[in-house]
């Protein structure tokens, strides 16, 4: 096992970090059933799930992760309805009252600013409920995308072997050894600025780690009764894969999805930080905690400050689910 | 043993072949570099000179064939913005990036692994259980915001610490470091510590996975059973077994630090080699962008086939052969 690249990223680690751990961990796989596939020896799918829920429940630090994801997931989606002020239409904004502090009320005394304003008399809270929309669906958008694309590539190289598997696992070595920021940053500079090209570029760089993920858990299934079963019914490979491994590989993956969602929320805003990203029509969280850094140095902490707040609690929200469901759903984690 | 190393060797250089074809043709569909150069008020015949004085009415293969040849020869053109040569200006900024890196990577070593094995050892303790949630945030905070935060406590509203730049430098021959000077070095605490937290909290990660690992061993109860005294069981026989994924993950860290360093570099105004691929890229400095993605393709491949055979090394049940 040992002088082999390791078969599969279980962790959602980035890039090398993952290959010697996941080696580290290959050789301590705990003996016996993993709660998965416990689980699966359940009757009834019904219960399948509430197995999950309840061992979901288990971590009051996971559930607080929860709530608070679905809460801002909310005030995203919500943010045109709740927010205080459209802080991009120039005719509400009065320059005025710009670089007011939290708590301060604009002159006539009809709006308070409660996490103040930026210099272009902007409410912080309503730029940071428009940015948590555009962060969140970049984030979502690139690792939906992400997912099909890299499971396709690991079911399809896990399930024909050979040539296939060896190129794209070598196309997926090759770009994990890279840093994924580095990647992004490239790919970027190619394609320019939008919203839309960094969910390419995000897709880029995140299809590797699902690629290797649904390999991995394929490899696995590929040799279970009820693939050989399906393969003597004449099914085709297509159906195969799609309506028989691919379900059975899905928990591993979605612990990497979360874990990912996460990772590409933080990169789209460093990317935007770094002023690659999305255009300034459309400020994400990390655009804002950039247009903000100018006054840090003079003092107006909150202009940078709230939106990086929420960026770091959208982000540790994910992570905390992500880490429990590794806990859950991963039969190979760390004990 | 040597046959496997050439092996591995000869893919690295397959590796890093195939990279430079990448950033070439990726880099050829950037922005058109005459416009850049040209005057708005050129006439066509003029853009024509530009043109041809780089090289760009070549046929694409040409091109990338006088590339590779330049390349290995370590001349990738002069910076449009200042006409330097490219590659003296990455050489220039690179003393103050591995100076940036070494320190991040040696300050998350002596903080992660002692933390690390303290938390592998005691897994229930709540200790162990705040090491462990505290590494779960530095892993997953953007390390920009990290660095924010760190200047908006430190050097905003304490004063204590510089908020950027790089201070005096002390020149050794070519290289100028700061890192030999008390001003220098209160200039380098906050860059490396941000990159520091996020390496850190992965160290802390693989130096606990690996001691929970080693503890359960033979070796170690023998060690303990012989009636050595823990320090000497943790020091030596625990501390050997687990160098092996520390190093491993430690090397290559320490090359991702050179990309990580882009981010931290440009929120602290810190002038290495990251911040200069930032302003090259924004000024759509092609020279520029090329030299440092080739330069640090080769680095990190190299790095990879390095610690690939330090891996053999330090653990002689690896063999390369199967690899």
């Amino acid at each position: 096992m040992a002088n082999e690249k390791p078969r599969s990223l279980t962790t959602g680690r980035p890039d090398n970090a993952a290959q010697a751990q996941a080696q580290a961990q290959a050789q301590a796989q705990a003996p016996g059933l993993g709660p998965v596939e416990q689980a699966g020896a359940l009757p009834a799918h019904d219960s399948l799930w509430r197995v999950f829920v309840s061992q979901y429940l288990s971590s009051k630090l996971a559930v607080f992760g929860l709530v608070v994801l679905v809460i801002f997931v909310a005030l995203a989606v919500l943010a045109p309805w709740i927010a205080p002020q459209n802080p991009y239409d120039i005719a509400t904004l009065d320059i005025m009252d710009s670089k007011m502090e939290p708590g301060s009320t604009n002159m006539d005394g009809s709006l308070t600013y409660w996490l103040g304003t930026d210099g272009q008399a902007r409410d912080i809270l309503s730029a940071i409920l428009y940015g948590l929309r555009i962060s969140m669906f970049v984030g979502l958008a690139s690792v939906t995308a992400a997912f099909l694309i890299g499971a396709a590539a690991g079911l399809i190289s896990a399930y024909f072997g050979g040539r296939i598997e060896a190129v794209i696992m070598r196309i997926v070595d090759i770009q994990l050894s890279f840093p994924s920021i580095l990647v992004a940053l490239v790919l970027l500079s190619i394609l320019g600025k939008g919203v839309d090209k960094v969910i390419y570029a995000l897709i880029a760089v995140q299809w590797a780690y699902f690629a290797r993920a649904a390999r991995g858990a394929a490899i696995v299934e590929r040799n279970r009764e009820y693939v050989e079963a399906a393969r003597c019914m004449a099914l085709s490979w297509r159906r195969i894969l799609w309506r028989h491994i691919f379900p059975n590989c899905v928990p591993p993956l979605m612990v990497i999805a979360t874990i990912d969602l996460a990772h590409a929320i933080a990169l789209e805003a460093t990317l935007s930080f770094l002023g690659v990203g999305v255009p300034v029509t459309q400020p994400s969280l990390g655009m804002l905690i950039a247009n903000g850094f100018e006054f840090l140095l003079s003092g107006s902490y909150w202009i940078t400050f709230f939106p990086g707040l929420a960026l770091a609690i959208v982000v540790i929200a994910i992570n905390l689910v992500g880490d429990h469901l590794r806990d859950i759903l991963n039969p190979r984690n760390e004990v | 043993m040597l046959s496997a190393i050439v092996r591995r060797a000869l893919q690295t250089l397959v590796v890093v072949l195939v990279m430079s074809a990448l950033v070439f043709a990726g880099l050829y569909v950037i922005g058109d570099p005459v416009s850049m150069l040209a005057s708005p008020e050129a006439t066509d015949a003029e853009r024509a000179a530009i043109s041809r004085s780089l090289g760009l009415d070549l046929p694409l293969w040409q091109q990338y064939g006088l590339f590779l040849y330049k390349a290995a020869h370590l001349d990738f053109g002069r910076s449009f913005l200042t006409g330097e040569s490219a590659m003296h200006l990455i050489l220039e900024r690179m003393p103050a990036t591995l100076e940036l890196a070494t320190l991040a990577m040696l300050l998350s070593v002596v903080v992660g692994v002692p933390l690390g094995i303290y938390a592998g050892l005691k897994p229930a303790s709540p200790v162990s259980r705040g090491i462990m949630t505290g590494s779960l945030l530095g892993f997953s905070l953007p390390n920009f915001w990290v660095g924010l935060m760190f200047i908006m406590l430190f050097a905003v509203m304490l004063g204590w610490l510089p908020a950027g730049g790089r201070g005096p430098v002390e020149q050794f021959g070519p290289i100028a470091l700061s890192a030999f000077s008390w001003e220098g070095l209160r200039n380098l605490i906050l860059p490396a510590c941000t990159i520091a937290t996020a390496k850190c909290a992965l160290i802390i990660r693989v130096t606990r996975a690996a001691t929970r690992e080693c503890l359960p061993q033979d070796y170690i109860k023998f060690a303990r059973a012989k009636g050595l005294r823990e320090r000497r069981v943790l020091g030596v026989h625990l501390l050997k077994n687990i160098m092996i994924p520390i190093v491993t993950i430690g090397g290559l860290e320490y090359g991702q630090v050179f990309a990580f360093a882009v981010v931290t570099e440009t929120i602290f105004s810190w002038p290495g080699m990251g911040k200069l691929l930032i302003d090259s890229i924004i000024t759509l400095d092609r020279p520029v962008v090329v030299a440092y993605l080739m330069l640090t393709v080769v680095f990190l491949a190299t790095l990879n086939l390095l610690v690939d055979i330090a891996y053999t090394v330090l653990d002689p049940r690896v063999r390369l052969e199967a690899a």
